[in-house]
C-alpha cells in the first residue's frame, strides 16, 4: 500500500500552502472583523489555478482531480476555513454544470468559473430546511417555452459572489419532480437577499436568494426536467461533502499546530504545560483525530478519482468524522490554551467557531449517519 | 527591457532539493549514521533557486529564449523538476547515479558542469546563491571555474539590455556593479525578485514533459571524479548544535561585580585590552 502522494498532488499541496500563507493569511483579520469576502482574492485564486482544479483542461481547468482538490482545500482552510469553504462551494457549482450541463452551458460558464470572472454555487437549502429536498417550496413553472421561478433559498454560500447560480426548484411531484436551473446574476426577478452574519467561517459569503416571477429561457434548464434531485444529491455527496471534510481537515491541522505550539510555549509550575499529563492526553486525542480524518478524506477522494461508485459513502464518512473531529479537536486546543483560548488574539477561538459551522453544512451529522447506516444495512 | 536581436537567452538553472526550511525544526539526525533523516521532512526546491528560476523565466518573458532546469540528485527529485516545469521551464535534466552519492561541493559542481556542457550551448547558468541546508555558497563559483566563464555572485538585480550582463552584486560592505559578457554563471539572492507560485494548469502541462536523465557514463565522468570518491573534502562529524544556556549570578558590590564581569569577558576572549580596545 502506497501512502505517498503522486508528484502533482505534492506540488498542488505545496502551492496551496504557500498561497494560503502568502496571500490569504494577511486577509484573515479583516474577514473576521467585517464578515466580508475580499473581492481581489477571486482573481488571485484563479491565477494560481485553485478555481479549476476539477474542471477539464478544455474549459480552462487543470483537471488534477479530487485528491488534489482535497489537499488544496485543506491547506487553504488551515489558514482560513472561510476561504476554503468559498472554494469548495465554487467547485460544487462548477461540477454541477460539468456533470449536468449542455455543451453550450459548459462552454459559456466553465471557462468563466476557471478564470475567476465570478464564483459558482449550488443553491438547494430553503427556509424549511436543506435535508428535506421533497419539501422544497421554490417552484419553476413552464411558460412560453421557458420557465418562471418563484420562491427563496437560504444559507447559500457565495450567494452574492456567484455569477451563475445552480438552483434546484420544484417542477412536479415526487423524486422526479425537481429540476436544476442555471440562473445568471442580473436576471429580472432574481435577487440575492441578506448577507448572513455568522458565528464562524466569517468572510465566507452566505446569503439568501429570492425568485419573484423570475423568467428564464429553456436553455437555463440544467440536465433534463426531473433530474434536479439526482443533480443535487450527486453534487452534494460527491463534491460538497468531501469539500466540507477538507475544510474540517484544515481546521484540524491548524488546531493540532496551535495546541502543540501553546503546550510547548506556555510555562506553568516552572515547566512547559506540555509536561503535564492532562495536556499530553489532549494533544494525543487531537493527533489521533487529525490522522484519522486525514486518511478518511484522502481515501474518499482517491476513490472518486478512480471512478468508484461507492466513493459517496466514503465521502459521507469523511465528512461526518472530520467535521465532528474538528469540533472536538478545536475545543481541546482551546482548553489547552486556558484563559488565552477565549481571547480573540489567539486563532484557536476562530478554529472552534469555524468547526461548529462545518457540522451542519453539506448535510448534518445525523443525516450523514442515516446515509452510512443505509449503506451498511441495505 | 528591450529585446535583443537573435535567439534570446539560453538559460540553465541549477536547483537543489532541500528539506522544507519551514520544517527545519522537525529535522532529526539519525543517532547511528549521524545523517539527516530527510525522509521525515518533505523536500522542496531550495528557496534561492526559486529566485534563480524566476530570474530565468523573466529573461525568457522579456527577451526571449529558453529555460532548462538541472539538478544532481536521487531519482525522486523528479518532483522538484516537475515543479520547475510547472513554473514555466522548458526542459528538465536529472543527473542521477548511485555513484554521485556523498559528493562535496566540488564533485557536485563537476557533475553539473558536465551536464551543462552536454545539454548544449548556453548564455547564462543561474543558481541560488547558496542552499538552505548546506549554505556553502560554493557550487556557483566552482561551476563558473569549471565551465571557464565569468561568475557573478550574490546578484540582487540584472540588466541584460546590451546583450551583456550588468549585475548589482551584494558584498559585505556594500554593492558592486559588474559588467560581464555571456556566457556566465550568476548566483541570485532572495531580494533579486519575488518568485511566483506555479499555476495548477502548469502542473498538468508539466506532467506531459519528459525529464532527461543522465548518469555518470552519459556525462563521460569517471567514478573517481564524482560522488564521495571525487570529493576532496570529508565530513568528519555531524552533531546537533546545543542551544542550552547557562545563567550565572555574580555577587558583590557594583564595582566588584563589574570587575568580575570584565575579567570573565577577557578570559573568554570577548573583550581585549590595549590597542583596539573594545568598550
Amino acid at each position: 500500500m502506497d501512502f505517498e502522494f503522486p508528484n502533482q498532488v505534492k506540488i498542488v499541496q505545496r502551492t496551496a500552502r504557500d498561497f494560503a500563507r502568502q496571500v490569504v493569511a494577511p486577509l484573515v483579520p479583516a474577514m473576521e472583523e467585517t464578515g466580508k469576502f475580499p473581492g481581489k482574492l477571486l482573481r488571485q485564486m484563479a491565477e494560481v489555478g485553485l478555481l479549476g482544479l476539477v474542471t477539464p483542461k478544455r474549459y480552462g481547468g487543470s483537471e488534477l482531480g479530487y485528491l488534489a482538490r482535497t489537499v488544496a482545500i485543506a491547506e487553504i482552510s488551515k489558514v482560513s476555513a472561510a476561504v476554503g469553504m468559498t472554494l469548495q462551494v465554487h467547485h460544487m457549482g462548477a461540477t454541477a454544470i460539468l456533470e449536468w450541463g449542455s455543451h453550450a452551458q459548459k462552454d459559456e460558464h466553465l471557462p468563466k468559473l476557471c478564470r475567476g470572472d465570478f464564483f459558482g454555487t449550488c443553491a438547494v437549502t430553503e427556509p424549511t430546511g436543506g435535508s428535506d429536498l421533497l419539501g422544497m417550496a421554490t417552484t419553476a413553472r413552464p411558460e412560453r417555452g421557458g420557465w418562471v421561478l418563484n420562491g427563496s433559498k437560504c444559507f447559500i454560500t457565495n450567494a452574492h459572489l456567484a455569477g451563475a447560480q445552480v438552483v434546484i426548484a420544484k417542477t412536479g411531484e415526487g423524486s422526479r419532480g425537481l429540476s436544476a436551473f442555471l440562473v445568471k446574476k442580473g436576471t429580472k426577478g432574481f435577487s440575492p437577499g441578506r448577507n448572513e452574519h455568522k458565528v464562524g467561517l466569517r468572510g465566507a459569503d452566505t446569503g439568501e436568494l429570492f425568485f419573484k416571477n423570475c423568467r428564464v429561457g429553456p436553455e437555463s434548464l440544467l440536465g433534463d426536467e426531473g433530474e434536479g434531485m439526482k443533480a443535487a444529491l450527486k453534487t452534494i455527496s460527491e463534491t460538497g461533502r468531501p469539500g466540507m471534510a477538507a475544510v474540517a481537515l484544515g481546521i484540524l491541522e491548524a488546531a493540532y499546530d496551535e495546541a502543540v505550539k501553546f503546550s510547548k510555549g506556555r510555562t506553568l509550575y516552572g515547566k512547559p504545560i506540555a509536561n503535564l499529563q492532562a495536556i499530553q492526553w489532549h494533544v494525543a486525542d487531537i493527533m489521533v483525530d487529525l490522522e484519522t480524518a486525514r486518511l478518511l478524506c484522502w481515501r474518499a477522494s482517491w476513490l472518486k478519482d478512480r471512478g468508484r461508485l461507492d466513493c459517496a459513502t466514503h465521502m459521507t464518512m469523511a465528512k461526518v468524522y472530520a467535521t465532528e473531529a474538528a469540533v472536538r479537536a478545536s475545543q481541546k486546543a482551546l482548553e489547552i490554551h486556558g484563559g488565552c483560548g477565549t481571547m480573540m488574539e489567539y486563532p484557536v477561538q476562530r478554529l472552534w467557531r469555524d468547526a461548529m459551522v462545518c457540522v451542519s453544512a453539506g448535510g448534518t451529522t445525523e443525516i450523514g449517519k442515516i446515509i452510512l447506516s443505509r449503506a451498511a444495512l441495505n | 527591457m528591450l529585446p535583443i536581436a537573435g535567439r534570446g537567452w539560453r538559460c540553465i538553472v541549477c536547483v537543489k532539493p532541500v528539506p522544507d526550511p519551514s520544517l527545519f525544526s522537525k529535522l532529526r539526525l539519525d543517532p547511528e549514521t549521524m545523517l539527516l533523516r530527510r525522509d521525515e521532512v518533505p523536500s522542496v526546491i531550495n528557496p534561492l533557486d526559486r529566485n534563480a528560476i524566476e530570474a530565468a523565466l523573466d529573461i525568457k518573458r522579456r527577451l526571449g529564449g529558453r529555460v532548462a532546469v538541472m539538478t544532481m540528485a536521487p531519482p525522486n527529485a523528479q518532483e522538484q523538476l516537475l515543479e520547475a516545469l510547472a513554473l514555466g521551464c522548458d526542459r528538465a535534466f536529472l543527473l542521477t547515479d548511485k555513484a554521485f552519492a556523498g559528493a562535496d561541493t566540488l564533485a557536485t559542481a563537476r557533475t553539473l558542469a558536465a551536464g551543462i556542457r552536454k545539454a548544449g550551448r548556453f548564455d547564462l547558468v543561474l543558481c541560488g546563491a547558496w542552499s538552505a541546508d548546506g549554505s556553502t555558497a560554493q557550487v556557483g563559483p566552482q561551476l563558473a571555474e569549471l565551465l571557464n566563464v565569468p561568475d557573478l555572485v550574490c546578484v540582487t538585480s540584472m540588466d541584460l539590455r546590451s546583450g551583456r550582463i550588468l549585475a548589482q552584486c551584494r558584498r559585505e560592505n556594500g554593492t558592486v556593479l559588474l559588467d560581464s559578457p555571456r556566457p556566465a554563471v550568476v548566483t541570485l539572492e532572495a531580494g533579486a525578485n519575488a518568485p511566483k507560485l506555479p499555476a495548477m494548469g502548469g502542473i498538468g502541462k508539466a506532467l506531459k514533459s519528459k525529464v532527461t536523465m543522465w548518469n555518470s557514463r552519459d556525462l563521460g565522468l569517471k567514478p573517481s571524479q564524482v560522488g564521495l570518491a571525487g570529493s576532496p573534502t570529508r565530513m568528519l562529524n555531524v552533531f546537533a548544535a546545543s542551544g542550552a544556556r547557562k545563567g550565572e549570578i555574580l555577587q558583590g558590590t557594583t564595582n566588584e561585580v563589574t570587575a568580575q564581569l570584565l575579567e570573565r569577558l577577557r578570559h573568554d576572549g570577548l573583550v581585549t585590552t590595549g590597542k583596539g580596545v573594545s568598550r
